[in-house]
């Protein structure tokens, strides 16, 4: 734990030119990056549901339960003396998923805040975390999870901001022996989001799926950085990103970082990400990046693509009697729906589809 | 019983040159159940007479008219085009990603039929049009022409014709890009159609090897944006003796 790169003063805050911060506009985090700025601790999250099996607390003084360079996280923990807790009891299977929403009453854009939350999902266990962002608010965040043994955790986060928003986190798992990971990242709001889904394994047999979906419209910069940090024999990843872009100035950024220890073996991962560009003046920047330092695994692959909604398309579709605008609706929806589906949350999924469907129609009026 | 009219059609294009005339004055009156030809070399306008139908926006019309059964076509937009009643198939059809085949055919049939298909007949149905066009079943699941060979994306258009029931279709060189053994399982379908259809047929190509199979009523010698001769199928056969060489040196 004590490793030097863990602490906020062996770093300066960054310029751009460093690799994890190279594609983010800089100017635009309210100082979030800065290491210097000032921010306020403040836990933001409330839980809505209140049925049995878990507990939602205030601990003062919490440790934190993993290794992180990223200045922003440690930022969050050099300047916050409380973590929330959620802890799922052993053995506990909460049937309602158990919603956390963002409190923001005393926020402002202009007051940077920090918070952090700790997922403790105890052995045996299972559950649903789903993490409702809205509203407008500067803020830095780090999530901890941990699945014990043979833990099955779904975690759901939706960034559904308002457009002045200003959003940096770090949602870390620390996934145990044969435990079940499955997260969802659902960004479609926020003028600045960039958010750090990483994983590392405590235990063989363990799984981990990463599931994300983004829709950048006019001026949001949009950026998912996962991270799977294969150390622990057998276990397996699998990482599903995908993204929408319309309008002037939109700008997604998805990094898959996957690293395969020579420890590893056994491993089974596969990353993908897919960008649909809607229109011009929209940028999608894609990295898949796998090390791998044993030959002894399942498999291994990655893939990214980024294509092009035209006129040409919209054409074809309209040849075959489909109105221009259920036409781009269809191609959006069965692009997004594909990971939005898997949430098995409809009403979700339709307030989801629906916000991308209104962007759109903001975007081509 | 339907008639498609084209009178007079003037179209243009916009170049880096400024606007470019590519139709001067087309004729052609297609009835159901009737099958035309267009031949002519390359550059002559067949391709831009096929699009011009079909409403793609890159075309402009300067001047005619086109009906069916009456009723104003250049007037239409795309999508009500398709609803009229034509069809176009496309020698480059378009990837569009993000749909599968089978989400988009069910689309479209719901569009131009103006309800949705009942599921259970539904399934049966594409099925039996695709096994009739030698198309595996998983292919339904792909994204529409994503990746597909030149061959798979003719049978698409042509599963397409078979689904949507066209009262008039333009078959823009669907033979090129084909096998002999796609060229006949391509040609086959489009015959069944018929066979099963009034649909009125307006196959546009440069070569004479797809009128093999699907036979004509009517072939058009199409030169410099207009019909230059007009006959019966025997005008095919001099083309493939003689070429398009007396039509392109005036």
């Amino acid at each position: 734990m004590a490793l030097a790169s863990n602490i906020l003063e062996n770093h300066t805050t960054p310029t751009g030119r460093e690799e994890a911060w190279r594609f983010a506009p800089l100017s635009r985090t309210r100082g979030l990056h800065d290491v210097d700025a000032p921010i306020v601790d403040r836990p933001s999250l409330k839980a809505l549901s209140s049925a049995s099996g878990f507990t939602f607390t205030l601990v003062d003084g919490a440790t934190s339960l993993s290794n992180t360079d990223d200045v922003v996280a440690l930022k969050v923990r050099k300047n916050t003396a409380r973590v929330q807790e959620l802890k799922i009891e052993k053995n506990a299977v909460v049937a309602e998923p158990i919603f956390l929403s963002r409190d923001l009453q005393g926020s402002g854009v202009g007051v940077a805040e920090a918070s952090r939350l700790l997922i403790r999902a105890s052995a045996h266990s299972q559950a649903t975390v789903v993490i409702e962002n809205s509203g407008s608010i500067t803020l830095a965040e780090e999530i901890e999870i941990l699945l014990e043994d043979g833990a099955q955790l779904r975690f759901v986060t939706l960034q559904e901001w308002d457009e002045e928003t200003v959003h940096i986190g770090r949602h870390h798992a620390i996934v145990g022996r044969d435990a079940t990971f499955t997260s969802y990242v659902v960004t479609v709001g926020g003028g600045f989001v960039r958010l750090l889904p990483t994983v590392e394994y405590a235990g063989p047999g363990s799984s981990a799926e990463l599931f994300g979906l983004y829709f950048a419209g006019k001026d949001q910069f949009l950026e998912h950085r996962v991270h799977v940090d294969h150390a622990i024999p057998h276990a397996k990843s699998r990482v599903h990103y995908k993204g929408a872009l319309s309008g002037a100035g939109a700008h997604t950024v998805w990094i898959g970082d996957v690293f395969i220890k020579a420890a590893a073996e056994g491993t089974d991962t596969y990353e993908l990400n897919r960008n649909l560009l809607l229109s011009d003046g929209a940028r999608a920047d894609s990295v898949p990046n796998l090390e791998i330092e044993t030959g002894e695994i399942v498999g291994a692959g990655h893939a990214s693509t980024t294509g092009r909604f035209d006129d040409e398309q919209l054409f074809y579709l309209q040849s075959r009697g489909i109105p221009a605008e259920e036409a781009r609706k269809l191609v959006i929806r069965a692009f997004f729906m594909e990971i939005l589906s898997k949430l098995s949350l409809p009403e979700i999924e339709e307030r989801i589809a629906a916000t991308i469907d209104k962007e759109l129609n903001y975007d081509f009026a | 019983m339907s008639t498609l009219e084209i009178k007079n059609l003037q179209v243009s294009v916009e170049t880096d040159e400024g606007s470019k005339q590519i139709l001067r004055g087309v004729d052609l009156t297609i009835k159901s159940g009737e099958t035309h030809a267009i031949m002519g070399p390359n550059g002559s306008g067949k391709s831009t007479l096929a699009y011009s139908l079909a409403g793609h926006p890159k075309y402009q019309i300067t001047g005619g008219t086109v009906t069916l059964d009456g009723a104003d076509v250049l007037a239409m937009s795309v999508d009500e085009r398709a609803k009229a009643g034509l069809f176009l198939a496309m020698q480059y059809p378009v990837e569009v990603p993000g749909i599968s085949v089978s989400n988009f055919l069910r689309t479209a049939v719901t569009a131009i039929r103006g309800e949705a298909p009942k599921v259970r007949t539904w399934v049966g149905e594409v099925k039996a049009a695709m096994a009739d066009l030698s198309m595996d079943p998983a292919f339904a699941e792909r994204n529409v022409n994503e990746g597909f060979s030149g061959g798979e994306k003719k049978r698409h258009e042509i599963l397409q014709m078979e689904l949507l029931k066209p009262k008039f279709a333009i078959l823009d060189e669907t033979d090129s890009g084909l096998d002999v053994d796609a060229l006949r399982v391509v040609s086959e379908g489009v015959n069944r159609i018929k066979s099963n259809s009034e649909v009125g047929v307006l196959l546009i190509t440069h070569y004479t090897r797809i009128l093999k199979y699907i036979k004509p009523d009517f072939v058009h010698v199409f030169a410099a944006g207009r019909i230059v001769e007009a006959g019966g199928a025997e005008l095919a056969e001099k083309l493939e003796e003689k070429g398009y060489a007396e039509y392109v040196t005036a």
